[in-house]
């Protein structure tokens, strides 16, 4: 006898994920058609973490938007403030001294390797690695020392300022730096030892999310999402910032465009960052970490108490802010998760006319049903833990 | 003394609402519940460093329906405080809540039109942690003086006598 036909409408059935779950790394949601176990169509539904950063930052001066910007892709808020402070430095015109940089470049390095610390963490327990979650949040605790040093703050620094630093790293600083170098390749070497050959965590990921570069290139990825189909793209050599153009270091890509080798990627990105931290440790010199442009900070404290001019300077510069002239400016930084960008509009005001922020992990969201249609629902996991997805991020 | 002489080495006398007291506090379920920011500094209290199991709150459950102590970390939507108030629903009696940082707990940063200005106008909270985020020190704090709290409740009344009004509830999303 003949299998009954069964109508179109119970062919597949539709599933809701998130926003509350585990692995959906924040508020997404997810609305899947499964034929079986097999993924038929997904779509991510948004907006669960809508704050309307943009729109506030219209009504904050130009030093109040930066504490904004470390809330949008929290794991690398020290990467936000480049990108918006970097906008902001380009409309003015103004020169960041080299100190600045090189301190900018080593913050930004170490914040990388935070991110992707947290990425592997969350990733791999996703998976069902339990271990390497807690193996990645010892070393992340040290890198948030650092931001606790530089700042007070662990996770939200806001320690960029247009035009440099408002006050130099602290003496201990660089000391801690340089323990983090030496502590941290034994500590990746033991990530790779619990991963790299696991027979468990390569099923999980070989052949999994593949992305052909053509694809990748199609929906916009970038970042380790695009390196990992073998696109060497990469911010930091195509549109050099900070003077990157003169450090040494490799752009790692991968073959397959799969979960695996975006995970290789990161961790040799991670080694490569070790690489530009050194570099920029030894070309540290001492000196200003202001601009010249003398309306951009506050005047000396001790100035301010005797100089009439200083005095009312100060008060307007903590009261109403500087102003940026008119012009508008696009600038882009690889953040971890792939090109972060901010376009900034000025109006003369003291405060941004429009603020645009072009979020990696937005347009990676796109590229989650390409990789997941096809493969097994619990393949869905392991796609969303390799875009490397801040919700933060997609939803500002 | 009394009764006490009769029992043998070894054995303690208390209340029965004391037992059940200290068997409530000392292993909080938190659901696994993570907005923004304040989620990952709360995945880093229970990770190496600092190690909730110490205080018996380290079993995070996936589904509310296993968990009895919510902590809302991070900024509160309009579009996520209907889901917020269907989770909170979904875990059994008793529970509690921790507002975690400045955004749960007064919309923080985010004074416009997309934040709930404080997630106690959705759920009633029991206790407040400041911070942008807080550091998990603060957030273990927040919780001992949670366990205090349960610690002096009674059995006599329900864990969250004071529900908030239905008029402060922002209306349920119908099913999508």
């Amino acid at each position: 006898m003949p299998a009954p036909e069964i109508a179109p409408e119970f062919k597949t059935i539709t599933i809701n994920m998130g926003p509350q779950h585990p692995s959906t790394h924040g508020v997404l949601r997810l609305i899947i058609e499964l034929d079986g176990e097999t993924v038929v169509s997904l779509k991510p539904v948004m907006g669960y973490l809508h704050t309307g950063m943009e729109k506030i930052m219209e009504s904050k001066t130009y030093t109040k938007s930066i504490t904004v910007t470390d809330r949008m892709d929290y794991m690398s808020p020290l990467g936000n403030n480049m990108a918006y402070v970097g906008a902001v430095e380009k409309i003015l015109g103004v020169e960041v001294p080299d100190r600045a940089k090189t301190l900018r470049i080593i913050l930004l390095e170490v914040m990388r390797i935070s991110s992707h610390l947290v990425w592997l963490g969350t990733h791999a327990l996703d998976l069902g690695a339990m271990s390497v979650f807690l193996y990645c949040f010892r070393e992340r605790e040290k890198l948030l020392d650092l931001n606790d040093m530089i700042a007070g703050s662990r996770m939200t620094p806001s320690y960029f300022r247009v035009g440099g630093f408002f006050q130099d790293v602290p003496a201990e600083f660089v000391p801690a730096v340089r323990k983090f170098l030496v502590e941290f390749p034994a500590a990746l070497g033991e990530y790779q030892k619990l991963l790299t050959k696991n027979r468990i965590w390569m099923k999980r990921t070989i052949g999994v999310g593949t992305l052909a570069a053509e694809d990748a290139l199609d929906l916009g990825c970038t970042g380790p999402a695009l390196r990992g189909s073998g696109v060497s793209y990469d911010v930091r050599k195509a549109m050099p910032y900070l003077g990157y153009e003169e450090y040494e270091f490799e752009v790692p890509i991968g073959k397959n465009g799969d979960v695996y080798d975006r995970y290789l990627c990161r961790i040799e990105e991670m080694k490569q960052s070790l690489g530009l931290i050194q570099q920029g440790l030894d070309r540290l010199r001492p000196g200003t970490v202001r601009a010249a442009n003398q309306y951009l900070f506050p005047a000396d404290r001790s100035d301010v108490k005797l100089g009439m001019e200083e005095l009312i300077y100060h008060f307007k510069i903590m009261s109403e802010g500087f102003r940026v002239g008119k012009g508008d400016a696009y600038f882009s930084v690889e953040s971890p998760k792939g090109e972060l960008g901010f376009y900034v509009v000025a109006d003369g005001g003291p405060k941004p006319y429009r603020v645009r922020v072009r979020p990696p992990s937005f347009i990676h969201l796109q590229a989650l049903e390409p990789m997941c249609i096809g493969r097994m629902v619990a393949d869905v996991v392991a796609c969303i833990g390799t875009i490397d997805i801040v919700l933060g991020e997609v939803d500002r | 003394m009394g009764l006490e002489e009769l029992i043998p080495d070894g054995i303690l006398t208390t209340t029965v609402e004391k037992m059940v007291n200290w068997a409530r506090r000392s292993s909080l379920w938190p659901a696994t519940f993570g907005l923004a920011c304040c989620a990952i500094e709360m995945m880093a209290t229970s990770a190496s460093r600092y190690d909730l199991a110490r205080f018996g709150a380290e079993v995070f459950r996936a589904s509310p329906r296993q968990a009895d102590l919510m902590i809302v970390a991070g900024r509160v939507s309009k579009k996520m405080a209907p889901i917020v108030k269907r989770i909170y629903d979904q875990m059994p009696e008793p529970k509690w809540v921790i507002s975690m940082g400045a955004c749960a707990s007064c919309g923080g940063e985010f004074y416009d039109y997309a934040i709930v200005q404080g997630v106690d106008t959705v759920i009633p909270v029991d206790v407040y942690v400041p911070g942008c985020p807080p550091r998990p020190e603060a957030l273990i704090y927040g919780i001992m003086k949670l366990q205090e709290k349960i610690d002096r409740s009674s059995l006599k009344t329900a864990s969250n006598p004071a529900m908030i009004s239905e008029a402060s509830v922002i209306a349920e999303e119908p099913d999508a």
